[in-house]
C-alpha cells in the first residue's frame, strides 16, 4: 500500500546517540519517505513541537508532525514529562506518539497508556528486529492508519 | 446478564450484525487466538467493562480486555460517547482502543483521536483487505507492542 503523509514529519526523542543512529538507518532501510527529526531530550521535542505551533511565516514553519517515537527516560524533560505536556495539549494531543524505550517494566507500561500514549515498544536490541519494528510502525501508521491531518490535495 | 470475560480478551463493539461476522472471520482467518467478545452497542461495551471492574478483589489491579475495537455509529450509545467514558475513566482509560469505523470523514479521525482513541481505521470494503488488517493487529498489538493488560505471547 502507498505510503501516505509523506510531507509530514516523523519525530523521534532519544537521548541516546547510538540509538538515534539505528533508528534512522532502521527507518531508511524501511524506505520511510518522511522527513525525521531527531530530538536529543524532552525539552527540545516540546520545544520544536512550540515552534510548530507558533510559527506563522509558511516557510520557516516546520513540518507538521504525524508521529512521535518517544523514549522515556531522557535527562532535561523525561518522556513522562513530555507525553503529559504532548497529550494535554489541545492542539497536540491528536499526534500519535508511540513509546520506544529500554524498559519492559509493567508499570512503565501502563503508566504510559495511563497518560495518553498511543502504543508502547521496547527498543529491540537485535538490529534486524528494529528494522522489522520499524516496518511495522510504518505499515500501521502510515499505510493503514487514518491520522488526524487534513488529506492533502494531491495525491503524493 | 453476567459476562465472564477471558483475561486475555479483546471486545468488539459494532452495531452491524454483518460486519461482526466478518469481523469474527477475518480475526480467526488471520490466526487471532485471544478470546474475542462481540457487543452490539456501546451501553453493553460500558456495562461489560464495569463488571469486570465491579468483580476485581479490592486493592487488586483490575483484569481488563486486552484491546477494545470500537465502531463510532451504534444506537444507545454510539462510540464517541463510548470512548469519552472510557478515557475518562482512571482505570479503564489504559485500554487500547482501536477504532474500526465506516467512517473516513477527517471530523470524526480527530475527534476520535483528540479523545484518546490509540488508533483510527476505517473499515475495509473488501474481505481479504480486512483480513489482513486483522493481520496488521495482531502483529502490532499481540506480537509486538507491549500491553498495559498482561497477555501472554501467541505463538508465532
Amino acid at each position: 500500500m502507498e505510503q501516505q503523509f509523506k510531507r509530514y514529519s516523523i519525530l523521534v526523542a532519544d537521548d541516546d546517540e547510538g540509538d538515534r543512529f539505528l533508528i534512522n538507518k532502521a527507518m531508511k532501510a524501511n524506505g520511510v519517505e518522511n522527513q525525521i527529526q531527531f530530538l536529543e531530550d524532552g525539552q527540545k521535542l516540546v520545544d520544536h513541537l512550540n515552534e510548530y505551533l507558533k510559527s506563522t511565516n509558511p516557510g520557516d514553519k516546520p513540518s507538521l508532525p504525524c508521529l512521535i517515537l518517544l523514549d522515556l527516560n531522557m535527562p532535561l524533560l523525561d518522556g513522562w514529562e513530555a507525553l503529559k505536556i504532548v497529550k494535554s495539549h489541545a492542539q497536540l494531543r491528536e499526534i500519535p506518539v508511540v513509546i520506544l524505550t529500554n524498559s519492559d517494566n509493567p508499570a512503565d507500561v501502563a503508566g504510559s497508556y495511563k497518560e495518553g500514549a498511543n502504543s508502547f515498544f521496547t527498543k529491540p536490541l537485535d538490529y534486524l528486529d528494529l528494522v522489522r519494528l520499524m516496518g511495522l510502525l510504518k505499515s500501521y501508521w502510515l499505510q493503514n492508519a487514518k491520522l488526524p491531518f487534513e488529506r492533502p490535495k494531491f495525491a503524493e | 446478564m453476567a459476562v465472564k470475560l477471558n483475561r486475555y480478551s479483546i471486545i468488539v463493539a459494532d452495531d452491524d450484525e454483518g460486519d461482526r461476522f466478518l469481523i469474527n472471520k477475518a480475526m480467526k482467518a488471520s490466526g487471532l487466538e485471544e478470546q474475542i467478545h462481540f457487543v452490539d452497542d456501546g451501553q453493553k461495551l460500558i456495562d461489560c467493562l464495569t463488571e469486570y471492574l465491579s468483580s476485581t478483589p479490592s486493592g487488586e489491579r483490575p483484569q481488563l480486555p486486552c484491546l477494545i475495537l470500537l465502531d463510532l455509529n451504534m444506537p444507545r450509545l454510539d462510540g464517541r460517547e463510548a470512548l469519552k467514558i472510557m478515557k475518562g475513566h482512571v482505570q479503564l482509560k489504559e485500554i487500547p482502543v482501536v477504532i474500526l469505523s465506516n467512517s473516513d470523514n477527517p471530523e470524526d479521525v480527530m475527534g476520535c483521536y483528540k479523545g484518546g482513541a490509540n488508533s483510527f481505521f476505517t473499515k475495509p470494503l473488501d474481505y481479504l483487505d480486512l483480513v489482513r488488517l486483522m493481520g496488521l493487529l495482531k502483529t502490532y498489538w499481540f506480537q509486538n507492542a507491549k500491553l498495559p493488560f498482561e497477555h501472554p505471547k501467541s505463538a508465532q
